[in-house]
């Protein structure tokens, strides 16, 4: 009976999995069309194209022959616009951490000195609520402009998102610690560093954690985007590279890396905020 | 007669309300706490009791009056008044040793780890907790969690003992064993004890003087009871001490229609900074009382005026 309940959702996935493939399978079946076009033409636009009506779509069958090779050699590089899929996730996975880490550095601390003090909080409470919902990718002129550099800015554009989740999480962290916590604090006449690294820090890290969880998210997903505008390297550029190139089987196994990526940063972070999570 | 340990003189609270007039919640508070004293304060909730013992602690500003420990007056929280906090108010994060460690290396941060270690074991084992120390306190039951928080409170090593309510959330049976073992460790320490309560059983037990608030808004202190029961009582027998039951009506009466009137109806000659001291005696008509009467004139109460 445990069977059922255990292996249940695991065997449905596979299921979903199946179907869809299915589905995807029959929807670009290649029927042998007869051949419009002259061979030689053929051959340089590629079957699908050359039979006409046919879509250019690949079958689930070719994208897995593409993901396998980019499995079986993903770190090569041979020149500026043919690199391996592992070593344009290498380097997006850096800008990201590079841009998060510098987030971390300078929300985390502000967060706090925040949190710490209501006046402070209302203090830069509009400029947070100015700067919150802008578009990332909207500083990313101003920043082409100021950094002169185009790898620099997409740094920034993903320090500058990765920012407002951190902070606000931590200012409200910090802000909202139990009282009586404070109090058994105060009347043990601890010191502020002591308060603010034994009581005030352990209280508030699994709301800081959250923040952090939610910011590596939207980094993530800031630094396609950002790269598919600057150029140069990394997945982004990779997926509107093959674009270019009109390699959809390219596109989605680039897609797919993306989305697993995305998954792993995401239960890393999930993982860490358990390890910081207290029962009460 | 010697300065008593704590000398409360005077402290009122009040609050500006909305429309610019100002609620008072108790004011003219005055009494004493010798060294060595359990003294509780009884109260219907809403009377100012927390705020009282807050200010005690320093945590909250009295807006009046003064308080003074040892004949200086109390400017701030310090680790001469530990608290016990109704909720516990253990750190979630730290196991029951961590947290009583917190408050040692507070007190002492020269200490190195193992004299504090050995120090926490001490107060783990003087209240019972022996083989749990590495619990968190979401393993712990309501009764743990308070004996963590009374171990953490006893190992500083304070000049007093402040306590909020602190059986008020568990349930009779662990209530019960509790009381018993404060009752123990405060008669092995000579602990000077604050405490909150609104439980008359628990006053008559562990307190040897009670303090009695009447109703807020504008509450007082009403009069302070003496306890005359023998100081080794214990839960099972001090029900059938003869002065249990006098003492008992007594502050029943008080909490059910006393403490309401008091405010209206002043008796004649009361001064709030000798609240009257009383001594309910035997001699109390209470049918309920398991010794008859003596053949002496009824007198209600013994009331004496101490002038220090």
């Amino acid at each position: 009976m445990k069977g059922i309940q255990y292996w249940g959702a695991p065997l449905l996935s596979v299921v979903l999995l199946l179907a869809f493939l299915a589905i995807w399978h029959a929807g670009t079946r290649q029927e042998a069309g007869a051949q419009v076009v002259d061979a030689e033409y053929a051959r340089l636009v590629g079957s699908a194209a050359a039979t006409g009506q046919k879509s250019a779509f690949p079958a689930p069958a070719d994208v897995g022959r593409k993901i396998w090779e980019h499995l079986a050699d993903p770190f090569y590089d041979k020149g500026p616009n043919d690199k391996g899929i592992g070593i344009q996730l290498a380097y997006s996975i850096a800008r990201v951490l590079a841009g998060y880490l510098l987030a971390a550095l300078v929300a985390i601390p502000i967060g706090f000195l925040i949190g710490m003090s209501p006046l402070i909080y209302r203090a830069f409470d509009p400029f947070i609520q100015v700067l919150k919902p802008i578009s990332p990718l909207a500083w990313m002129p101003l920043a082409l402009f100021t950094l002169q550099d185009s790898g620099i800015s997409a740094i920034f554009v993903i320090f500058i998102c990765s920012m407002w989740p951190m902070l606000i999480n931590t200012a409200f962290g910090v802000a909202s610690v139990r009282r009586e916590w404070l109090n058994v604090a105060k009347t043990l006449e601890v010191g502020p560093l002591r308060k603010a690294f034994r009581v005030i820090l352990p209280a508030a890290a699994p709301t800081i954690m959250t923040g952090m969880r939610i910011s590596i998210g939207i980094a993530w997903l800031v630094i396609v985007a950002a790269e598919m505008l600057v150029g140069g390297t990394g997945i982004g550029y990779f997926v509107w590279n093959e674009w270019n190139n009109l390699s959809i089987a390219n596109i989605i196994s680039g897609i797919l890396a993306i989305g697993l990526v995305g998954m792993v940063l995401d239960q890393a972070l999930a993982r860490m905020t358990r390890l910081v999570t207290f029962p009460e | 007669m010697s300065d008593p340990l704590i000398r409360v003189e005077g402290i009122a609270k009040r609050f500006a309300a909305r429309d610019g007039s100002v609620s008072t919640v108790f004011e003219n508070v005055h009494f004493p706490i010798e060294q060595g004293e359990f003294v509780c304060l009884i109260g219907h909730s809403g009377c100012g009791k927390t705020t009282i013992l807050n200010i005690l602690a320093g945590l909250e500003p009295a807006s009046d009056g003064y308080v003074f420990v040892g004949g200086r007056e109390i400017r701030g929280p310090s680790l001469d008044r530990a608290v016990i906090f109704q909720s516990h108010a253990l750190m979630p994060w730290l196991t029951a040793l961590g947290n009583i460690a917190f408050a040692v290396t507070s007190r002492w941060p020269e200490w190195d780890r193992a004299r504090v270690r050995s120090h926490c074991q001490k107060y783990v084992d003087l209240v019972n907790l022996t083989g749990a120390e590495r619990k968190r306190p979401a393993e712990l039951s309501g009764g743990m969690k308070q004996r963590v928080g009374i171990a953490r409170a006893l190992a500083i090593q304070p000049k007093m003992l402040l306590m909020d309510e602190p059986f008020s959330a568990l349930d009779a049976l662990t209530r019960g064993m509790l009381q018993e073992e404060a009752l123990r460790i405060c008669a092995e320490t000579r602990q000077t004890v604050f405490m909150i309560t609104h439980d008359v059983d628990e006053a008559i037990l562990l307190a040897d003087k009670i303090v009695l608030m009447t109703n807020g808004p504008e509450a007082k202190i009403a009069e302070i009871v003496v306890n005359t029961l023998p100081r080794n009582r214990s839960r099972h027998s001090v029900h059938k001490e003869p002065h249990y039951y006098p003492i008992r009506n007594h502050l029943v009466d008080f909490l059910v229609s006393r403490s309401k009137q008091f405010n209206e109806s002043l008796p004649a000659g009361y001064d709030p900074k000798h609240p009257p001291v009383v001594t309910p005696s035997l001699n109390e008509a209470v049918p309920a009382a398991p010794v008859p009467a003596p053949a002496r004139p009824a007198e209600k109460a013994v009331v004496v005026n101490l002038r220090h």
